[in-house]
């Protein structure tokens, strides 16, 4: 970069120019600075994945500093009464100790779970307007499976912190994790053995996923992000059609000075709401869970949302045990456990190969496609969502049962037979949906807005004003092809009339009296 | 001759018969009213009946008499004899609002508006007890619990209660619409009536089970835990029912709100 004579007397520009002498700087951080990013509150979302991120990297690093990963039992003697002279493990000794004895430790650990469920929540969020929109398909298939393993590792990674406390709700969730293990037909009881050193609970099994935890996974989480949002920078953000819009550009803003700006705003916003979370909403209240041991189960054990479904797909699923006596028994758990989340892994991950083939498109895609004019894929994501939904649910139904007053029977039932019909009904109406959306799109094309104008003909028919939105032809038809973008369904989306009020939480102009009648010009005849 | 002695010798032998078996009968009976003095002592001594069970009868006969039967004897398919539950479990159900029940069900729910006052629920226990004895409160209870170890009584909750009534004291769901109860302003007396006679789908927690101070203890643990309100972490405790509030907390809170701030910083340019 050359620099311009007379401008360079600021320090900040001395400065700059001092550091692209020895680094070459000015080059990449050009580019990086004008980089173009659309502008849609959808494509948003994964940013709050990105910075619960950040603050789960710096609120568990605060809690690493006091928690102990030690099985060895000792005798409570801390703060909270009702534990004290209890026999515990030290990580529980010390995860109570880290909440109630070590100033904001209980803040800082309500904010890590809870952003814990914001990562796992947005990721989801995010997930599903990459898939409505088809932004995984070519060339951005790689950064699809990139963010279906982010969801995996951040499921584990989640999994292991629950555990982590040792409480009485992360042993009975080691428990299960127990069961499934050795559910897998051969290796299962061996490899449920090195995980936990031999017998349930051993006394190893913290201070293994401890590492994992704060050191392996993170790195991984880590890595895994970094290539994700490099690989944005590189194949360019999707963006929406519309006027000026092609396969071939981007529109929207630079990074620098509008792009940033928002950014950082909105970063600042995320950390607030998951910090008036932390303060405000009690979570993982560990000290009325007591130490783990074996014999107690409470009511009401659930994993965190992100894995409830599995554990409402092991709730729901019938009690079939395959045997081969004396030499193989493959328990019920096996199939919703183990073949459900190793298809929950697999299905994403292939679906765009998938697509590819049955759609027999191999072109590149920058621009996004609405969900309603790829009907079948919305209602295949539609079905999974309803499947979803129903797993959770599930996952919880006791709560459900006991809350809304229900029979925990009927709830299980309802779940059977609710997982097998309501996705394909979701699908079938989904379906529908987005065709009565397109048609409505192409009638609003071809005859015009609907301009709430209701006309009497002299021989006593009444037929409402359209406002077409082309040149019309000598029946009141105009050719306009669909863009793949929003019709416009109203009048004054098409500035027939003005919004009689302006702004977002609150009016920035007072509202004209009458609507602003006199400055607009009544619609006097149109074509039907 | 042979005949009239072979006839002879027969009713001797079912003289000596009649005399053996009512040798045996007068000594059984005599063992047994050796053995077990208090029974006529208990009939002359408690047949009269005081005012308030005469009262509590009233109250019965014209409240539970359909379902329980004449004299608690219990019905057949409608409610069970009451003979032997002891005023305990009267006057825990009764003052909860369970009995009477409106309707047969999984369970009886409790009510915020008992049928009775609690000097009524006494008559009838006083009745019940009249009709059969049975489990009562101690009059020390409150002495106990104020002597109560909440730490121990942590511990007995969780081993003992938490499988139904979670480790919140929340509650939670039992099979076929039968439910355990939230824990949530009880008192100290109702614990401990619950404890002892077990009612609705609870099981029965008597003394060879968990002793007196014991019971205080949970009853300790669970006025500190549920009713105290001694409970760090925020606000809002999301009732307590765990990970199942939480997610839901974290979309209809967390995310709703930071869908409503994408929209609105998207919507500035």
């Amino acid at each position: 970069m050359k620099r311009r004579k007379g401008t360079s007397d600021s320090l900040l520009t001395k400065a700059g120019g001092e550091l692209d002498d020895r680094f070459k700087l000015a080059g990449p951080a050009r580019v990086l600075l004008n980089k173009v990013f659309p502008d849609h509150w959808s494509f948003l979302l994964g940013e709050i994945a990105l910075f619960s991120f950040i603050l789960l990297l710096l609120s568990g690093t605060f809690l690493a500093l006091f928690f102990e990963p030690s099985m060895v039992e000792v005798t409570y003697n801390g703060a909270y009464v009702p534990l004290q002279g209890v026999e515990m493990s030290k990580a529980y000794a010390s995860a109570l100790d880290l909440s109630f004895e070590v100033r904001g430790g209980l803040f800082m650990r309500q904010m890590h779970h809870w952003a814990t469920l914001l990562f796992m929540a947005s990721i989801l969020v995010h997930m599903l307007r990459i898939f409505f929109t088809g932004a995984f398909r070519a060339p951005r298939e790689t950064n699809w499976m990139i963010g279906i393993l982010l969801f995996w590792v951040g499921f584990f990674e989640g999994f292991f912190g629950y555990s982590l406390p040792d409480d009485g709700l992360s042993g009975t969730g080691l428990r299960i994790m127990e069961g499934m293990t050795e559910s897998v037909p051969f290796i299962g009881p061996w490899a449920s053995a090195a995980l936990f050193g031999g017998q349930f609970p051993g006394t190893s099994v913290i201070s293994m996923i401890y590492i994992i935890h704060v050191f392996v996974f993170p790195l991984i989480l880590l890595a895994l992000i970094t290539v994700h949002v490099g690989l944005v920078f590189a194949q360019k953000h999707t963006q929406w059609p519309g006027p000026g819009r092609t396969e071939h550009n981007v529109v929207g803003f630079r990074m620098f000075p509008n792009y940033v700006m928002k950014q950082v705003g909105f970063m600042l916003f995320i950390w607030g709401v998951i910090g008036a979370m932390a303060g405000l909403f009690q979570i993982n209240p560990i000290w009325l869970f007591g130490p783990y041991e074996v014999s107690v189960v409470s009511s009401a054990s659930q994993p965190d949302f992100y894995v409830m479904y599995l554990d409402g797909l092991i709730r729901l699923f019938p009690a079939w045990e395959f045997r081969v006596p004396p030499y193989f028994t493959l328990p019920a758990v096996f199939w919703p456990a183990i073949a459900g989340m190793g298809l929950s892994v697999l299905l994403p991950l292939v679906y765009p190969a998938l697509e590819r083939r049955f759609t027999k498109d191999r072109g590149h895609h920058n621009l996004l496609q609405r969900p309603r004019d790829v009907p079948a894929r919305t209602s295949l994501g539609m079905m999974v969502v309803v499947f979803w939904i129903i797993g959770v649910i599930s996952g919880g139904n006791d709560v459900f049962a006991q809350k809304f007053h229900i029979s925990l029977n009927a709830m299980t039932w309802a779940g059977r037979i609710g997982i097998v019909v309501l996705p394909i009904i979701a699908y079938y109406v989904t379906y529908r949906i987005c065709l009565g959306l397109q048609q409505h799109d192409r009638e609003v094309l071809a005859h015009g807005l609907e301009t709430g104008i209701l006309m009497r003909d002299p021989n006593g028919r009444f037929y409402e004003v359209h406002q077409p939105l082309g040149e019309p032809d000598e029946h009141g038809h105009s050719e306009l092809e669909y863009g793949g973008w929003v019709v416009p369904k109203k009048m004054n989306r098409v500035g027939a009339l003005e919004p009689t009020d302006k702004g977002f939480f609150k009016s920035i102009e007072e509202p004209s009296e009458n609507g602003g009648a006199e400055r607009r010009d009544e619609i006097e005849s149109g074509h039907k | 001759m042979a005949a009239s002695a072979k006839r002879r010798r027969g009713w001797r032998k079912r003289l000596g018969a009649l005399a053996r078996f009512t040798g045996a009968l007068v000594i059984v009976g005599g063992l047994y009213s050796v053995f077990s003095p208090g029974l006529y002592a208990q009939d002359s001594a408690e047949n009269t009946i005081d005012a308030d069970a005469v009262k509590g009868q009233e109250l019965y006969d014209t409240s539970c008499i359909s379902c329980h039967g004449d004299s608690g004897e219990g019905i057949e398919g409608r409610g069970p004899s009451l003979i032997g539950v002891g005023s305990a479990a009267v006057e825990f159900q009764v003052n909860t609002g369970r009995m009477p029940m409106a309707a047969q069900g999984a369970q009886a729910p409790d009510s915020d508006y008992p049928v009775f006052t609690e000097e009524e629920a006494e008559w009838l226990g006083a009745y019940i007890e009249y009709l059969g004895g049975g489990a009562v409160v101690p009059d020390d209870l409150e002495i106990l619990v104020a002597d109560a170890n909440v730490g121990e009584g942590g511990e007995l909750y969780r081993v003992n209660c938490s499988s139904c009534h979670g480790f919140s004291g929340g509650g939670g769901a039992l099979s076929s619409g039968a439910h355990a109860p939230s824990l949530a302003g009880v008192s100290d007396e109702e614990l401990y009536q619950a404890m002892l006679t077990g009612p609705q789908n609870m099981p029965v927690f008597g003394d060879n089970e968990l002793t007196p101070e014991q019971k205080a203890d949970i009853i300790a643990y669970v006025q500190y835990i549920v009713n105290d309100d001694r409970d760090p972490g925020g606000v809002f405790t999301l009732g307590r029912f765990g990970p199942a509030t939480e997610g839901l907390a974290i979309f209809l809170v967390g995310m709703t709100a930071l869908l409503l701030t994408t929209l609105w910083i998207a919507g500035k340019s």
